[in-house]
């Protein structure tokens, strides 16, 4: 069931194939040395007192705890003792605010795709990944990539939570119905990558995964020539507008019993209640599956619930061709 | 001090049945606590072998997906809610507290008892759940997995732990009261062992955490039995607030395992290295900030989740304060041991093996707190090596170390020291070789929950399973000769150890009301005479 081209060799540290996991194992690395260091002080300590004060003979009984102890002082007031405590709140402190910093500066580079990143939409459900290229390729428990070129992945489940993991791209985010969750990498080394569910989703969460191939440009140029697809994103998007009965409401004019969405995508709406709100691929998802969320000013409350007449790969269909619309050149189509 | 009816104690006081399902004694209901969680144990750890063999080989040779799926989640729920959760507070705190601290009897001694009761009323609709069919959502019931797609028996199992919630909370309420109320006159805030400030902070955590998870729990079964929409997308729920609720107590249960096994450490390192602890003040003070600090960390358990990656910051911050309480513990053990007079006893080694592996275990929960990092090692082995370290490696050596400690006062008996050192070092090592392997294969992207895996992960999958066994007979080991020292152990006298405490002036076993008259104390805790030159190394 694993893909038999991935090597099989014992390892003991993953792959790095993309930007980022140079950047994450070195702060791994980092962690790994505070770590030993640590441990190693503990350790070296506990031996050594172990070692050289172990008992030696039987000392002095222990007084009643009810009678006066005139040896043991009742705190530590000895300005030596409080010194190590503050030395050694204030050293750990130290260490993790670095590792803090460089951990969140990282984070954030993770979680914002570059603005020239490639589109691949991910549906997950219960136990497959279906991914779709904006030109209409449709991919199964595999993804083809090209080297060197950022890769933006939004992705949504039809049933239970998933998470989109590549080990050695460094990556892992959760895959939620009802919502859009992004990731991003780029892809250093032309290959073959495992793909894993790393979300707990059911009996057969373990075998939900497959591979992310990796390609140099011409390959990745032959591949996607040969893929089998039919029609594009936004056109398949365009065919599903009219089927559905979308374009009966919503006219390329505000003449409809709907706003227009030509030129909407990317615009701030503003909503009956006084909110305006960003329209963008979960503003839009939400209009399709609960249109009485967020009522679009000036406009009745009167469209129904797409749920169950659309699938997730429809929405993300719908949404390439609004987003369509809003590009200038395209304004024009009906 | 010694009681006037020698020979008569709270073990033979009434031998009949119902003198001990009725009891309202505090120390009776440890020991009925002490069987009722050893055998969850036996059967978590059943579960855990199980588990270890399958993945044995990479393609589930064992057991069925399902199976696996229902293994690992009875594992869990069984482990944590049923053994972990009350391990210490219920069996030795539960002994000590009110010996510790001067008094007769916990504050309310007929709730010690509804505690049980309702502990086992929930156990037994888990495990009612368990041969009926099982559950397979793992024990954080994920939704919209287990409101909406399991179909499994979800809600019995869910209402099992949410029964049992209700005892974590009486345990907690008591222990507050008590300890507030009922201390020993001259026993003030700044004398108390260090056991009682540990089980102060854990009872805290029980009584304002628990009724959270007990409601989440309720939103469960609302969404699952009556179609009501919180969770579950489709029905215009939010699953990500499960995941909020769910850790808001989940994370802070952590502390509720590792806190009491803290209070037991600090007692055993003080009374076998014969010091004061060092820093008293700060590792109290530590407890308690542990149990605060902890209620703000939940978000760690979600970076990847989808949640807002400013709250993603705001929660690593936080979680990397928690870590620095914990740190400083380990440092005033250690010093604590400085220029003392160590005697390696079992209790010792149990001791010694906690702050190894809470050590490692602490550490690589900064791994898990730093961003960038956990994005890669989040729900792979890592994270399973990691709690283990911590639950495993550090509660149950705590609760080990603390039931070796106290074998004495609780039964009267002495174990065979050989034998208690052989399982001490048998479980340290064989832990090491399961859990270690497990951060390998977890950094090479392992991730949890799966029933087959890539066959490169196998070797250390072998080895973590070869470990297991080693690990196994670590655990078999101490029921052999602790029953054997009940039945033929030499009788230990009322303090084997030597050891400062007021629970060490009663008889072992002490009798039914712990005290003939009220103890007064008159000095701190661990007042350890200060060691002659001569006996020092």
């Amino acid at each position: 069931m694993w893909p038999t081209s991935l090597a099989t060799r014992l390892r003991i540290f993953p792959e790095q194939a993309s930007t980022v996991a140079g950047q994450v194992d070195a702060l791994f690395l980092f962690l790994v040395v505070v770590s030993v260091f640590f441990a190693g002080l503990i350790f070296v300590l506990v031996g050594l007192f172990v070692i050289k004060y172990r008992r030696r003979q039987t000392d002095a009984p222990v007084p009643s705890i009810g009678a006066e102890v005139a040896s043991a002082e009742s705190h530590d007031h000895s300005l030596g003792a409080l010194a190590l405590e503050v030395f050694w709140t204030v050293i750990p402190l130290g260490i993790t605010m670095v590792i803090f910093v460089w951990g969140a500066n990282l984070y954030f580079t993770m979680s914002r795709p570059p603005a020239n990143a490639a589109e691949i939409y991910v549906v997950g459900k219960q136990w497959m990944w279906k991914l779709q290229h904006p030109g209409g390729q449709r991919e199964i428990n595999e993804l083809h990539v090209p080297v060197n070129v950022p890769v933006k992945l939004v992705m949504t489940s039809e049933d239970v939570i998933h998470s989109f993991f590549v080990p050695a791209f460094r990556v892992k985010r959760d895959v939620v119905p009802g919502k859009y969750t992004v990731a991003w990498f780029e892809a250093t080394t032309p290959g073959e990558y495992y793909l894993f569910c790393a979300q707990y989703c059911g009996t057969s969460h373990a075998v939900m995964g497959g591979r992310i191939v990796v390609m140099d440009r011409p390959d990745y140029e032959r591949w996607l020539a040969g893929a089998a697809k039919d029609v594009s994103l936004a056109e398949a998007g365009e065919k599903l507008f009219y089927q559905i009965g979308c374009s009966s409401c919503h006219q390329t004019t505000n003449t409809g019993r709907g706003p227009s969405l030509v030129g909407k995508f990317g615009t701030m709406e503003k909503l009956a209640s006084g909110e305006s709100v960003l329209v963008d691929e979960a503003y839009l998802r939400e209009s399709i599956v609960f249109p009485q969320a967020k009522i679009a000013l000036g406009y009745p409350p009167i469209m129904p619930t797409f749920t169950g007449l659309v699938t997730e790969d429809g929405i993300v269909q719908l949404i390439a061709y609004i987003k369509s619309l809003a590009a200038p050149q395209k304004a024009q189509r009906p | 001090m010694t009681t006037a009816g020698a020979g008569t104690n709270y073990l033979n006081a009434d031998y009949r049945v119902r003198s001990w399902l009725l009891t309202t004694d505090h120390k009776r209901i440890a020991l009925l606590y002490l069987v009722s969680i050893s055998v969850f144990f036996a059967i978590g750890g059943a579960l855990a072998g199980v588990i270890r063999l399958n993945l044995l080989t990479p393609y589930g040779s064992l057991v069925q997906a399902e199976t696996y799926n229902k293994l690992f989640t009875m594992h869990g729920i069984t482990m944590i809610f049923f053994f972990l959760i009350p391990s210490i507070p219920a069996v030795l705190g539960n002994f000590l507290v009110p010996l510790m601290i001067g008094a007769r009897d916990l504050a309310f001694p007929r709730i010690n008892l509804l505690s049980w009761y309702i502990y086992v009323v929930g156990g037994t609709f888990t495990i009612v759940a368990a041969v009926t069919g099982g559950v397979d959502t793992g024990w954080t019931f994920y939704t919209p997995y287990s409101s909406t797609f399991a179909n499994t028996n979800v809600m019995l199992t869910a209402l099992g732990v949410f029964i049992t919630g209700f005892s974590s909370i009486l345990t907690g309420l008591n222990f507050v009261v008590t300890i507030h109320k009922m201390r020993a006159p001259g026993l003030t805030w700044s004398r108390l062992p260090l056991f009682i400030w540990a089980h102060y902070a854990t009872s805290l955590i029980m009584l304002l955490g628990t009724p959270v998870v007990a409601i989440t729990i309720l939103l469960v079964a609302l969404e699952r039995g009556l179609g009501i929409g919180i969770f579950d997308p489709k029905l215009g729920g939010d699953p990500i607030l499960f995941q909020h609720l769910f850790w808001f107590y989940s994370h802070p249960a952590v502390y509720i395992m590792i806190l009491p096994s803290m209070g037991v450490i600090s007692e055993v390192v003080a009374c076998f290295s014969r010091k004061r602890v060092f820093g008293y003040t700060v590792v109290a003070v530590s407890s308690l900030t542990i149990a605060i600090v902890g209620f703000l960390v939940w978000g760690h358990h979600m970076f990847v989740s989808s949640q807002s990656m400013y709250a993603g910051m705001i929660f690593s911050f936080l979680s990397f304060l928690v870590a620095i309480p914990s740190a400083i513990k380990v440092f005033n053990w250690t010093a604590t041991m400085y220029k003392g007079s160590i005697d390696l006893r079992t209790p010792m080694l149990y001791a010694l093996g906690f702050i190894g592996l809470f050590t490692i275990g602490g550490l690589t929960g900064i791994f898990l707190a730093t961003l960038a990092v956990d994005v890669h090692v989040h729900d792979t082995y890592f994270v399973v090596a990691h709690f283990h370290y911590i639950m495993v490696g550090g509660a149950i050596m705590g609760y080990l170390g603390g039931l070796h400690f106290w074998w004495p006062k609780i039964t009267g008996k002495l174990y065979s020291e050989a034998w208690g050192r052989i399982a001490a070092i048998t479980l340290f090592i064989g832990f090491n070789l399961t859990f270690f392997p497990q951060f390998i294969v977890g950094i090479l992207g392992m991730p949890r929950r799966y029933h087959v895996y890539p066959p490169e992960f196998q070797f250390l999958n072998i080895l973590s399973t070869a470990g297991a066994t080693v690990l196994a007979i670590g655990y078999v080991l101490p029921l052999f000769y602790l029953t054997w020292s009940l039945l033929k152990g030499e009788r230990a006298g009322a303090n084997p150890w030597r050891a400062t405490g007021l629970e060490w002036e009663a008889d072992s076993p002490p009798p039914t009301f712990n005290f003939d008259r009220t103890p007064v104390v008159t000095a701190e805790a661990y007042a350890y005479p200060s060691l002659p030159e001569a006996s020092r190394g």
